[in-house]
């Protein structure tokens, strides 16, 4: 583990990964009619970490499934590599989905527990089309993988995933991930459920892993301090818009919107002093 | 798997449902070597045989026989012979003449018989008595001065030459022969039913026949059911749509009315055991879609299934693999209840005469409509239809319990 | 020194698997609050903290069972007493208890001001309607509660707002502890900060005597409490005040804890952040000599098998290592 740079590369120049304009999702009807995400307009670029940051029903978590082609958007385009993105069918979402991967926030639910953990990981062999490879092919590169991730293949060979504890299992998904190297991973909340002393090494993994692919990272998160520490570009996400984004050191440090100063200032500091006295209790929330 | 399974039998509740229904189970295929042969043979020409061990008279008396003075045999007749209709009407006599009774126990035949005999007068009419009453008591009179009576019993055979009777063996009422001597003992622990045919014998066979009839409704309707609750579930909107639709007509028109109406048009002749319980399967198969499809659809956001769709896996699959393993312990328990429930609609459908048309083959259902059609519930013939209740009860509550179990430990939640 | 308000010796308690085993969750824990002040309790998830919390409490229902120390309230050793007289006679006057979900255990079905009659029912049966709600309705003024809130059903009530009137009627009473576990964590920072505020007017204004306060997110503690706790697999490896305890953390284990807050302040964005390999010991063998030993840089042989004591140091702080201050302090400058 070396010492993180800390100044900012910059990406706007890269070539485009994955792009958005007007991208809108509205659920329901008539009454019910709720917009979760209301056009958004969003460039990631290759190599970037972005954030995306928002509070529990801001709709990141709409707007990270219609990124991964889980859910059609009701507005808007999506741009995958430049070109509009096509996943009306099976096959186009097959295609699709080679080039981008999710790690999800609940490692417990994010695996079969009735399946294997070999299993989970020779089908990520299976889906980069290795699947008549030898045996003895497919072990190393599982074993390799594993290693990536500080994890033993040969102590987890014939374990289930219930068997490892949050941290092992989010490390295997981040094992997948190495496995299928897609263009882009999103990452939902993937810290979220383990203790921080997991939550280092595997902030660390991601990071490794960006370097080692090349890939873009886009990190959903309601942690503006662990946002700020991880990302290139931050986005900060309100009531379905983004109301403020930009390199991770001017959002944080000189947040212009107000949003993003509220958000700031409601989270617990330990070198400043946290301000109490800005939130009103007679505030209905 | 295997903590499963061992969590599965650490539940009380589960393993007495178990060891019930094993029993059960275990008494269905043992009890027929014993005791082989057609459930439904009519052994008996009358109806409804009291439960007990019958002995062959014609054998009997065949028998070697052994002399026994024993002390209270005569009293023992006596009293066998004295019956409780008689003595009520003794006392009635005494109270009428104005008899002093003392204490007198209605039971204590001796004392019963003395008193009789030092006060009976043939000749007193006691006030307020009509004629009928005071010829009825010397009939009383009479019969009673022949109990215990004679001491022997003398056989006689027809000579086929001179057609008299000839004595043929004489029986002494001290004759015993030992019931392991008499060729013929038939033992019928649950009698016989209004056919004469062997109660236990019929209830082991008609326990076999309506397990089937139930493992058939339940393959069925949970198969249904499954089919397309993980349709309805997974794939959602139209599919969703269209079959929570067939699933609501069929939930809100009355199952068993539906069941009647059904097995009453399908016609006497075309109801086999098997398609009596294919039509209960198919008009129970509502809930469990109903509760699958809301299973699966808790599911089906779950994040595994999410990576398992980015892994670029096909529909069949996901629900195959990513899904089922998910609800099957839930499906399990479902079909529990589903044979649980089918065996009962039979019962209910058989006490209405819409069972299985069979002779062949008793159901626990049809036992119980023959019971009821000869009257077996007002003549007290309890042990034609009070059995098969038991072992119905028996089999849906062992069903039941398992189910209970099986919950407790696949929901932690409802464990104490 | 202030009156100290709770004390806990040496308690152990267990819970009972369903297959009989039994899991140490709290093994040998001592401490003590004084009047006005706030202990924070940090840890990972399966640390023991939470049944701590149920622990002091003397909430002894199955799987949860006691086995040895002391447990006194302001004088009174609840440690004996059954759990049914706990919580008839303690809860609500002299312990009050918040869970992580308490917003959730309100009975949609009644009106806020019916719980609120419930608590001070439960400790003085003859108070009239009028009187409690007059009551109610100052501690909620005070609190920075609107008065409505008495008269609405829980589910009129947004989540940050139902979690500050569960702590609202909890506290009417004014127990000597209150013991807050994880009040904050299902919440947005908004609510959150809401949340805090009322904890520390509560304090500030002696409503609460004391508090126990327990969560994983350190910066938060680091702003209520005054002083922390660090546990692990069912022990406190570290005590001190907030500030030395996430400035100058002195057990390996505490100083990878602090070494991994994540806060938006400048500068710390370059910051590295201590990773800790491996998983916490199993609870139902837990290992004989130091429980953080296998995932410690700097464990040495002896580590595995001796027994740890509590070492106390500097002014009231307390670590449990072999290792000295001295030698820790030293091998951290290095890194």
């Amino acid at each position: 583990m070396s010492e993180r740079a800390i100044e900012q590369t910059d990406f706007t120049n890269r070539p485009l990964c994955l792009s958005g304009r007007g991208v809108t999702k509205i659920f329901g009807l008539g009454d019910k009619r709720t917009v979760a995400v209301d056009h958004v307009d969003f460039d990631f670029h290759e190599g970037e970490f972005v954030s995306i940051v928002g509070e529990s029903g801001s709709g990141k978590t709409t707007l990270s499934k219609m990124l991964l082609g889980l859910l059609n958007a009701s507005e808007g385009e999506i741009f995958f590599q430049g070109k509009p993105r096509d996943i009306s069918t099976g096959r186009k979402k097959k295609e699709y989905w080679k080039g981008i991967q999710a790690i999800f926030q609940d490692p417990f639910s994010s695996f079969n527990t009735f399946q294997k953990i070999d299993t989970v990981l020779l089908d990520c062999i299976n889906m980069r089309g290795g699947k008549h490879l030898p045996k003895e092919k497919k072990i190393e590169m599982m074993t390799e993988a594993c290693g990536f991730v500080n994890l033993k293949f040969a102590e987890l060979t014939n374990k289930y995933p219930f068997e490892l504890s949050g941290g092992q299992m989010q490390r295997l998904m981040i094992a997948r991930i190495f496995l299928l190297r897609p263009r882009i991973l999103l990452a939902d909340e993937p810290t979220s459920m383990v203790d921080a002393c997991s939550r280092a090494t595997i902030l660390d993994m991601l990071l490794n892993l960006r370097d080692e692919i090349g890939m873009t990272v886009i990190f959903i998160t309601h942690d503006i301090g662990l946002a700020y520490y991880i990302s290139d570009t931050v986005y900060i996400m309100e009531h379905g818009k983004f109301v403020e984004f930009g390199k991770a050191d001017e959002v944080i440090l000189n947040p212009q919107a107000a949003y993003t100063k509220r958000l700031i200032s409601d989270v617990p500091k330990i070198h400043e002093e946290w301000d109490l006295s800005t939130v009103d209790l007679l505030s209905q929330k | 798997m295997k903590n499963t399974l061992r969590q599965v039998f650490h539940s009380p509740k589960f393993v007495v449902g178990f060891v019930i229904f094993v029993a059960i189970l275990l008494t269905m295929i043992i009890y027929p070597l014993f005791n082989p042969g057609n459930p439904l043979a009519q052994i008996g020409v009358g109806t409804f045989a009291k439960p007990g061990t019958y002995v062959s008279l014609y054998d009997a008396t065949k028998a070697k026989t052994e002399t026994f003075r024993l002390p209270d045999a005569e009293e023992k007749r006596l009293k066998a012979s004295l019956s409780d209709e008689d003595r009520v009407a003794m006392v009635e006599w005494f109270t009428a003449a104005g008899v002093d009774m003392g204490d007198l126990d209605l039971q204590d035949t001796d004392a019963l018989l003395d008193l009789w005999n030092a006060n009976y007068d043939p000749s007193l009419r006691p006030k307020g008595m009509i004629t009928a009453r005071v010829n009825y008591f010397k009939r009383l009179n009479n019969a009673l001065q022949e109990l215990g009576g004679g001491d022997t019993i003398i056989i006689a055979e027809k000579d086929d030459a001179s057609g008299e009777l000839v004595e043929s063996k004489k029986i002494l009422n001290t004759d015993y022969v030992n019931v392991n001597a008499v060729t013929n003992v038939k033992t019928l622990p649950l009698g016989t039913d209004n056919f004469g045919r062997d109660v236990l014998k019929e209830l082991v066979s008609a326990v076999g026949t309506s397990l089937l009839i139930g493992l058939i409704a339940g393959v069925v309707a949970t198969s249904i059911g499954l089919v397309f609750g993980l349709l309805a579930g997974y794939v959602g909107g139209i599919v969703d749509d269209l079959i929570m639709f067939i699933t609501n007509i069929f939930t809100v028109i009355p199952g068993f009315v539906l069941l009647i109406l059904i097995t009453y048009s399908i016609g006497q002749e075309q109801r086999g055991a098997a398609v009596v319980a294919a039509v209960i399967g198919l008009t129970s198969w509502t809930w469990t879609t109903r509760s699958v499809r809301s299973q699966v659809i808790s599911l089906r956001n779950r994040d595994h299934v999410n990576l398992s769709k980015l892994s670029g896996h096909s529909l069949i699959r996901i629900v195959l693999t990513d899904i089922l393993p998910y609800i099957a312990s839930y499906v399990v328990m479902a079909f529990i209840l589903q044979v649980s429930s089918g065996i009962l609609a039979e019962a209910q459908l058989s006490l209405l005469g819409l069972g299985p048309r069979t002779t062949i083959t008793p159901t626990l259902g049809l036992m119980m409509n023959w019971a009821m059609l000869y009257s077996a519930h007002t003549n007290g013939s309890w042990w034609a239809y009070f059995p098969v209740i038991l072992t119905i009860t028996l089999i849906s509550f062992s069903l039941n319990l398992m189910n209970t179990g099986l919950d407790q430990v696949f929901n932690p939640a409802l464990r104490d | 020194m202030g009156k100290i308000m709770l004390e806990v010796k040496n308690l152990k308690t267990k819970y009972v698997t369903r297959f009989h085993e039994d899991v140490y969750a709290v093994d040998g824990v001592s401490f003590t609050i004084e009047d006005g002040k706030s202990l924070g309790i940090a840890g990972e998830s399966g640390c023991g903290k939470s049944t701590l919390a149920l622990s002091v409490m003397g909430y002894y229902f199955s799987p949860l069972h006691y086995i040895s120390g002391d447990i006194i309230i302001d004088g009174k050793n609840i440690s004996g007493m059954k759990p049914d007289d706990v919580r008839k006679s303690i809860l609500g006057s002299e312990i009050a208890y918040i869970p992580q979900a308490a917003m959730n255990a309100l009975n949609p079905t009644q009106k806020i001001i019916r719980f609120m009659e419930d608590v001070i029912h439960a400790h003085d049966p003859k108070a009239g309607r009028k009187e409690i709600r007059e009551r109610a309705e100052a501690r909620f003024a005070e609190l920075g509660l609107p008065p409505s809130v008495l008269d609405k059903h829980a589910v009129e009530l947004s989540g940050g707002m139902k979690q500050r009137t569960v702590i609202a009627v909890s506290t009417i009473l004014n127990p000597k502890v209150l013991i807050a576990d994880e009040p904050s964590s299902a919440l947005d920072v908004t609510s959150q900060k809401m949340v805090i505020k009322m904890l520390r007017e509560l304090m500030g204004k002696g409503y609460i005597k004391s508090m126990l306060f327990i969560t994983h997110e350190l910066p938060l503690l680091y702003n209520v409490t005054d002083d922390i706790m660090v546990m692990y697999a069912g022990q406190i490896v570290e005590r001190g005040s907030a500030r030395e305890m996430v400035f100058d953390p002195v057990h390996p284990y505490s100083h990878g804890l602090m070494n991994s807050i994540l806060v938006p302040e400048e500068g710390t964005r370059g910051n590295k952040l201590t990773a800790i390999p491996g998983a916490p010991p199993n609870l139902k063998r837990p290992p004989d000599g130091c429980r953080f030993a296998e995932r410690c840089k700097y464990a040495r042989p002896e580590c595995r098998y001796s027994m740890i004591p509590e070492k106390s140091f500097d002014a009231g702080r307390m670590y449990r290592c072999l290792l000295g201050v001295d030698e820790l302090k030293e091998v951290y400058g290095h890194e």
